[in-house]
């Protein structure tokens, strides 16, 4: 399954396709960012694999994201931590998860944003689905995507500054950012 | 009711009229049903056949705030929430009962986070909290008594009007 | 000629005139027949704080907005925030009306990046609790629809009967609503035959009151008039909105994540995957009105096959000991302190897993960092996709006809906001 794929992305998409890996029997591409569309409209239309089926897009942001099991790497982020300093290339990950439900099987497509200027192609085009999927990325990373029809806020009221996910944002988030009614 | 049986040969009760407008109210109390997540459901679960608010009077819902005098916040309240909360509250003609069902609307409950509100007594007035993460519908019904009791010893006509403190800024 | 140069100025006029944003806006509805309607948050037929904002021509819905939030409470944040153990009493109020299908749907999750396998019985365990939540959530959806369109005795029937599971839920994990019932690797407790006996009871009289409520519904006219034909999509529509579970099932497609990759053991289990044709609200009722029987069908076999057993891994540095042991020996008390304290750390790297919840596919997407956190974790819940086909469905239909759509989609908003 995996070496088909493989085979069939980097014949038709060569340099754009930068990994096909497998983990815990699951496909993962990683994709170049603006070729996402082409990727993605390559495993819909392609006869045989036939991924019809948008299941979801969500983002990661990945600052300082070590790969080990010790706690103390994991709270490297601490909250007053300085937005010039944060490393930008590549900060953000996104990741559509399709599905073709004739073959009964799954894919995972990633692509890395840029943290500077975080700025990703819609699918909207593809999958009317990816709609409310980008609007609730927009809305928890600040990832904007282009072509979108309608760049909103999906969760968070309009007026809100923050984006909730980021990994710098706290928890309990900014004191007074959104006002109470008086009592 | 305090009765005065002064009178009873005469076929007279006499009582107040504060004593008989509280006694009407204690046992006719509209609620309105503001059920925001999981709490909804065992609110449902309380106007249901097995519990049956309707014993105690209460089985009208209304989901109108202006007809409605108690006000049961069933929920978790977000910061996106709050104004529609108080905009409810404020709509509800006096006098006016909360019941604030659930340890999300009481405090913020497991949801410590950047949306949710740590208590909705931070904007509206609350009677009444009940605990529980979803609390069991008859604890619902033991804060529904409580509320009556409240009203059979409050002086509905001349207190509940009083007006609200005022914050001048 | 003149003339023809004055006409000419006159079209550039006009055509600046009608490119002139307010004045275009203004000759769209020169009448002023649209009217925009809010619907919600607090509205009794959007099942929680949906809100809807609707443009009208006379009663017909020209255009329809839906708003969300109002229930976000941050649970993809908490995630982060907490262990993987933490989590699990979360995902009760996701979808809070089949809790255990979604403590069942988060524990494969994390089983599976962390490498682990509930034993048998634990499996079986959790199909019967999935399937009973199933029918839970399914009654409930058919109650709130019945009442949206006006037949109040349907809602009280079907509370009647979840209140009965409510019963065995008790019984089963120690609280009847919200339940944290699955461990990593395994299931709180062990299912007794006192609960096995409750089940049992109530697997053989549903299908009677089952037929009670269809015979309520199914040649009641009125019901009738305000579901069949109304809010039809179909199905090609309906997968590129992202429809899943008996909604998309209503679209005559045989989508199933139980047949489609099989977990736990419903593959060694008989059940029909129900479809209906039409893609309107009765299409989507009646998938409904016939799962449960299904689902029935499906916990009858589970108690029948049910094998003794163990009810949780024998892993002692991932799945936490049984607690009477913890009280006894040394070796669990660590291991249990630890677990509590770091958590489960399972390999680097990330998966989604999905589930076929009681409202469609339900997926939980995990990145782990290999400490006991999630470094992200992403919760594909299918209320939130299901609502994006609202506007779609509502478009040109009666305004009253706008609650039964909504009831017939199901969401519940707890898992839409997440």
């Amino acid at each position: 399954m995996i070496e088909k794929i493989e085979e069939k992305l980097r014949a038709a998409l060569g340099e754009n396709i930068i990994s096909v890996k497998e983990f815990k029997d699951q496909v993962i591409v990683e994709a170049r960012r603006d070729a996402i569309v082409e990727v993605c409209r390559f495993l819909k239309e392609d006869r045989e694999l036939e991924f019809n089926f948008l299941s979801d897009i969500c983002g990661a942001d990945m600052l300082n994201f070590v790969d080990s099991s010790s706690r103390k790497a994991y709270l490297a982020v601490e909250h007053d931590y300085h937005p010039e300093e944060v490393p930008t290339a590549g900060r953000f990950m996104v990741i559509y998860q399709l599905t073709s439900l004739r073959n009964r099987t799954r894919i995972r497509v990633k692509v890395r944003v840029d943290g500077d200027n975080p700025v990703c192609p819609s699918l909207t085009s593809l999958y009317p689905a990816a709609n409310w999927y980008e609007r609730e990325t927009f809305d928890m990373f600040g990832i904007t995507f282009e072509g979108h029809p309608d760049m909103r806020r999906m969760y968070m009221p309009e007026e809100y500054d923050h984006h909730p996910l980021r990994k710098d944002f706290p928890l309990m988030g900014v004191p007074g950012s959104i006002p109470l009614p008086r009592k | 009711m305090a009765v005065n049986r002064t009178n009873e040969n005469e076929g007279f009760l006499t009582s107040r009229v504060d004593a008989l407008f509280n006694w009407s109210l204690k046992n006719s109390l509209w609620p309105m049903p503001l059920g925001i997540s999981c709490c909804a459901i065992e609110m449902m679960a309380f106007a249901g056949p097995r519990y049956d608010v309707s014993r105690f009077g209460a089985e009208v819902f209304r989901f109108s705030p202006r007809q409605s005098d108690l006000l049961i916040v069933a929920g978790t309240v977000t910061y996106k929430m709050a104004r529609v909360v108080r905009k409810i509250y404020d709509q509800m003609p006096d006098p006016k009962w909360v019941i604030s069902m659930g340890v999300c609307a009481s405090s913020g409950g497991m949801y410590r986070s950047y949306s949710v509100v740590q208590g909705i007594d931070q904007f509206v007035p609350v009677d009444v909290y009940v605990g529980g993460c979803p609390p069991r519908p008859d604890s619902l019904l033991k804060a529904l008594m409580e509320i009556q009791k409240r009203i059979q010893a409050g002086e509905t006509l001349t207190q509940q009007r009083r007006p609200e403190k005022v914050l001048v800024d | 000629m003149a003339n023809s140069s004055r006409d000419k100025d006159n079209v550039a006029q006009i055509v600046r005139a009608l490119e002139d944003k307010d004045t275009s806006a203004a000759l769209e509805d020169p009448l002023e027949n649209y009217m925009v309607l809010n619907m919600g948050p607090q509205h009794p037929a959007t099942h929680g704080v949906l809100r809807l904002l609707v443009k009208l021509d006379g009663e017909t819905v020209v255009e329809c907005i839906p708003e969300l939030g109002y229930l976000h409470r941050g649970y993809e944040k908490i995630a982060e925030a907490s262990t993987y153990m933490e989590f699990i009493p979360h995902t009760d109020r996701l979808d809070y009306i089949s809790p255990i299908a979604n403590n069942v749907a988060y524990a494969l999750a994390v089983e599976k990046i962390a490498g682990v396998e509930a034993p048998p019985r634990a499996q079986y365990i959790r199909v019967i609790g999935a399937e009973l939540a199933r029918v839970s959530s399914h009654l409930m959806a058919i109650g709130a629809m019945a009442m949206d369109v006006g037949a109040m005795t349907v809602f009280l029937w079907a509370f009647r009967e979840r209140e009965k599971l409510y019963d065995i839920f008790d019984l089963l994990t120690g609280v009847r609503f919200t339940t944290s019932y699955t461990r990593i690797g395994g299931v709180a407790q062990d299912l007794t035959d006192e609960t096995k006996q409750a089940i049992g009871k109530f697997i053989d009289e549903f299908p009677h009151h089952h037929a009670e409520i269809i015979k309520m519904l199914n040649k009641n006219r009125i019901f009738l008039d305000r579901v069949v034909g109304v809010g039809a999509i179909d199905a090609e529509t309906a997968i590129g909105l992202g429809f899943s579970g008996a909604n998309l099932r209503g679209c005559g497609i045989e989508h199933d994540i139980r047949t489609f990759s099989p977990y736990l053991v419903y593959d060694q289990l008989s059940f029909d995957v129900i479809t209906e044709k039409d893609g309107d609200c009765f299409a989507r009722y009646m998938v409904r009105m016939r799962e449960m029987l299904e689902s029935v069908k499906i916990v009858r076999q589970a108690l029948e096959r049910i094998p003794q057993g163990p009810i949780k891994a024998d892993l002692p540095k991932k799945v936490l000991p049984q607690k009477e042991r913890v009280y006894e020996k040394m070796e669990e008390l660590i291991h249990d302190f630890v677990i509590v304290n770091d958590g489960v750390n399972p390999d680097v790297g990330d998966v989604y897993v999905t589930t076929e919840g009681s409202k469609g596919e339900l997926g939980f997407y995990i990145i782990s960092d290999g400490s006991g956190h999630p470094w992200r974790m992403k919760i594909r819940s299918p209320s939130f996709c299901n609502l994006q086909a609202l506007p779609y469905l509502v478009k040109g239909q009666m305004i009253s006809d706008v609650v039964a759509i909504i009831g017939s989609i199901d969401p519940i908003m707890g898992e839409a906001d997440k």
